[in-house]
């Protein structure tokens, strides 16, 4: 009679706290969606570069959700890759503008058709391959979309789609 | 040095114990924290206080992530960010509004069930002061928080509320500038209330709600009876088997357990009111942006401010300053004046019955007054009265238990 | 049971101070009074336009000269409306309106002359017809047009000078110019030509437009300003931002004002806008949408908590039983 008086408490006690449990995770899931970033700033994750103005051998640096974007018009005297932008007849280097080491923004040598990176040395070639120093790989080329002569980035278009099943991107 | 078993595993409860005395923490606050048994749902109460202020904490952490401060700002980081953009911002904000409306309400409960009971009487006092303590802290904390939308209802308030520090006849006009640091209630006014609901005033009331537990431990809780229990061998009789026998329960689980079901239901209620009915809480009129050049129509206090505002307004200026300073004190002085050595409820207690239903009574009609539109000549005249019967409450009671019969107890 | 009698003590007291401090103060407050001290009772009509509220509002006022004079103009709009219209003659009236009612049209006399590609849908037959008639008796705001002022609409009394007439430009806006219309179409229709809403980037030129140099942003910012310049010094004060009036006014409010805002605010330079009940509903849609975007999704989550903590308490009062069975 006491065993079972008390095997019935401990069970009501148990169903009580799951069921709070389950409160609790809606809880959590709600704290969970006010930490997502918000649809004004999702939205602004789509930014439009127009390149149609672009200068060989001038690089030009835009801003896409927060990080600098190097877009680079090759002149004639830069080896063509496969992880290049083409645009009409044109070359682009489109690539996020943060070493892949620890994120500083590496300078462009216009002269040397290299970037280099302040922090710690390390260099990239015209194309965002790495040649020197730290850096395990190649500068990492953003989700873009050709539209005419514009560029819109934050879209994933055919061409972006290729580079990366080809594992070009990064 | 104490005693280490070195076979205890690390993290194991005999392991905890020898750290931080667990078994000991357990029985002191939990399981031998004796609760009279000859209680109702008002004794849950305290809980229920303690639930609403964890929901606002929770809530106005998620509020305070997008809350800008600034008065360029503020309105619209409340009203279209968090109200549209962020991820059930809605939702914390509409249970920050509903449970800083609500909280007042239990308070009040709980305020006249310890009145009803005589809770503060001998031994209790500083149950009593530490919970007063604990309402003055919440109202600054319910106006406080009350500037930071920055509407309407906002700026007014806040222009009203710290005119009142001018001190009628004293004309304190740089007291009343230094509170703003302004001349009208502006950025550095509203930063400032920022930091006081966001920050010291929490600390206040989490350093209060402590003192307040702590004051219960030794003299206990009251009962429905007023009865002076003999918590040790009630408490031996538990430990014995003898449930029926002893008329007192551990706080937990037994006490607990009650106190979750009468918080469920106030749950429902809390959240009906959250989702469908929240107007009450969320004055439409805030929902217009701060404007310092129009006043709108009527300027009213939050519901639970309003028997002391009612307290201020039919007086004359610095009469009614004086009564309104009158009204924000006199509860702490309660137990002081209540003469009368009786631990009863008060239908036991004759003439303080009386009093007692005229109190709430009359500070149920000075808190419908303080909203009506004291254009109205009866309204304001039923104010005036209210008000005035508010403040001859006090002598009487003096007086009244004074001449308290002694109730024999066990009789 | 004495703990439900204690209970039903604190809900008494409880359910009286809310009854006192929330319905009863607030009707208190809001209530208007005529010169005798009666109530007035303000009601919806329906959004049906037939002068009846207007008259009584002038009889209130004991000018027996407007009495008859509303009267007699609302008595011909009935008349007017009872004519059958020629379509194709109301076309050609129409052409008329577009000379200023055209897409992308200036600031005339105070104001933009609002597009009426939806007129026939948003607006009611009888207000159309009052409008062309007098612009001023139609909208209510008469008393603004008292001296000198001229409404800037009213140079339609000499495009339509006949019953027949206004009866055929009606009957073609009904007709032709009705279909359809969004929500945001219908706000900006009907209210945007003085109410800007800046949670939707609306302003009295419409949309704002995404600018990437601060200099265009700004040269719009300054044409808006001089709008509202305009719009202000026609209207008196700058009508206010519509962004979150959903949340600020009630639905009776709400209703009641926009049919006529005489009511709720006498005096006021606002004019009725004479939307139809379909229009009134796609404005107000309109205004949730931005003003109270969360509503569906607090209506739709509300029954589900609502549930759980009733599951709680059903829990936690069988708990409850269980631990403290045997104890009296």
């Amino acid at each position: 009679m006491q065993e079972e008086e008390k095997g019935r408490r401990d069970f009501m006690g148990m169903a009580l706290g799951a069921c709070a449990a389950v409160g609790g995770v809606g809880a959590l899931y709600a704290a969970k969606r006010s930490w997502d970033p918000l649809p004004s700033v999702a939205a602004a994750g789509f930014t439009e570069i127009d390149v149609s103005g672009a200068q060989p051998n001038v690089l030009n640096v835009e801003k896409w959700r927060g990080k600098p974007i190097f877009v680079l018009k090759k002149s004639a005297d830069m080896k063509p890759d496969d992880r290049d932008v083409i645009i009409g007849k044109d070359r682009f280097l489109i690539v996020v503008g943060l070493c892949t080491h620890l994120g500083c923004i590496p300078a462009y040598q216009g002269n040397e058709h290299k970037f280099k990176c302040a922090c710690h040395g390390g260099e990239f070639d015209a194309s965002g391959h790495q040649i020197f120093g730290p850096p395990p790989g190649p500068l990492v080329i953003p989700p873009f979309k050709i539209d005419g002569t514009k560029l819109v980035l934050g879209e994933e278009g055919p061409e972006f789609k290729k580079m990366k099943d080809a594992g070009l991107i990064a | 040095m104490a005693h280490f078993d070195e076979n205890a595993k690390p993290f194991s409860n005999k392991w905890l114990d020898e750290r931080i005395g667990l078994n000991t923490l357990m029985r002191v606050l939990n399981t031998e924290y004796w609760i009279p048994k000859d209680i109702n749902f008002l004794w849950a109460m305290g809980m229920v206080l303690a639930a609403t202020f964890g929901i606002l904490l929770v809530s106005g952490i998620f509020l305070l992530m997008y809350y800008k401060p600034d008065v360029a700002t503020a309105f619209d980081s409340v009203n279209y960010t968090i109200m549209s953009e962020v991820g059930y911002g809605w939702l914390w904000r509409h249970i920050h509004g509903v449970g800083a409306s609500i909280v007042f309400l239990i308070i009040y409960i709980h305020m006249f069930t310890g009145i009803y009971y005589g809770s503060y009487k001998k031994g209790r006092e500083l149950i009593w002061l530490s919970g007063m303590g604990l309402f003055v802290a919440f109202s600054a904390e319910a106006f406080s928080g009350y500037m930071l939308p920055w509407g309407q209802m906002s700026y007014w308030a806040g222009m009203v509320i710290t005119e009142l520090f001018a001190g009628g006849s004293l004309e304190a006009v740089g007291l009343v500038e230094w509170i703003r640091g302004d001349y009208v209630p502006g950025d550095a006014y509203l930063t400032r209330f920022f930091m006081l609901h966001v920050l010291l005033i929490p600390l206040v009331i989490i350093g209060l709600i402590v003192l307040h537990f702590g004051t219960l431990r030794l003299p206990h809780v009251n009962n429905q009876e007023g009865a002076d229990i003999d918590y040790e061998e009630s408490a031996a009789l538990w430990k014995a088997g003898n449930r029926k026998e002893s008329k007192v329960i551990p706080f937990s689980p037994v006490f607990l357990s009650k106190d979750l079901f009468v918080m469920g239901v106030y749950f429902i209620l809390f959240f009906y009111l959250v989702f469908y009915h929240f107007n009450f809480a969320m004055d439409p009129v805030n929902f217009d942006p701060a404007d310092g050049l129009s006043t709108p129509a009527h300027i009213y206090p939050e519901w639970y401010f309003l028997w002391s505002y009612e307290i201020l307004r039919p007086f004359s200026k610095d009469i009614g300053l004086i009564a309104f300073a009158f009204a924000q004190v006199v509860f702490f002085l309660l137990p002081f004046l209540d003469r009368s050595p009786n631990v009863a409820p008060a239908h036991k207690r004759g003439l303080f019955q009386i009093w007692f239903w005229v109190l709430l009574v009359d500070m149920i009609i000075l808190t419908a007054m303080g909203k009506l539109p004291p254009t109205d000549p009866t309204f304001a005249f039923v104010g005036l009265v209210s008000a005035v019967l508010f403040l001859l409450m006090w002598p009487i009671l003096i007086v009244i238990t004074m001449f308290e019969k002694k109730i024999e107890k066990g009789a | 049971m004495r703990e439900l009698k204690v209970l039903a003590v604190v809900v008494f007291f409880s359910l009286l101070t809310y009854y006192l401090v929330e319905p009863y103060a607030h009707h208190e407050m809001h209530k208007k009074v005529d010169a005798e001290g009666n109530e007035i009772k303000i009601e919806s009509r329906g959004f049906a336009y037939d002068g009846s509220g207007d008259i009584e509002q002038a009889e209130r006022k004991g000018d027996t000269a407007l009495v008859a004079k509303k009267k007699t103009f609302w008595a011909d709009v009935k008349k007017i409306s009872a004519l059958k219209g020629n379509m194709t003659a109301g076309e050609a009236g129409f052409a008329m309106c577009m000379g200023c009612h055209m897409d992308g049209a200036a600031n005339m006399g105070g104001v933009v002359p609002p597009s009426l590609e939806h007129a026939g849908t948003l607006y009611e037959k009888n207000y159309l017809i009052a409008l062309v008639k007098d612009p001023a008796m139609a909208s209510n705001v008469d008393h603004k047009y008292a001296d000198t002022m001229m409404h800037p609409m009213g140079s339609v009394s000499s495009m339509f000078t006949d019953d027949q007439s206004i009866a055929d430009v009606v009957a073609y806006l009904m007709a032709k110019k009705a279909g359809e219309v969004t929500p945001k179409e219908a706000f900006a229709e009907a209210c945007t030509r003085c109410h800007a809403m800046r949670y939707a980037n609306i302003t009295q030129l419409g949309d704002t437009p995404k600018f990437k140099h601060e200099k265009d942003a700004l040269a719009h910012k300054i044409k808006v300003l001089e709008e509202q310049d305009a719009v202000k010094a026609y209207m008196g004060k700058l009508p206010p931002d519509l962004s979150m009036i959903i949340r600020a006014r009630g639905e009776h409010f709400m209703e009641t004002f926009i049919e006529n805002p005489q009511t709720q605010l006498p005096g006021t330079s606002m004019p009725r806008v004479g939307l139809s009940h379909e229009g009134y509903e796609k404005v107000k849609e309109y205004l949730t949408e931005i003003g109270d975007p969360s509503k569906k999704h607090r209506e739709a989550l509300g029954p589900w908590v609502l549930f759980y903590f009733f599951i709680f308490t059903v829990l936690a009062f069988l708990w409850k039983k269980a631990m403290w069975k045997g104890l009296h």
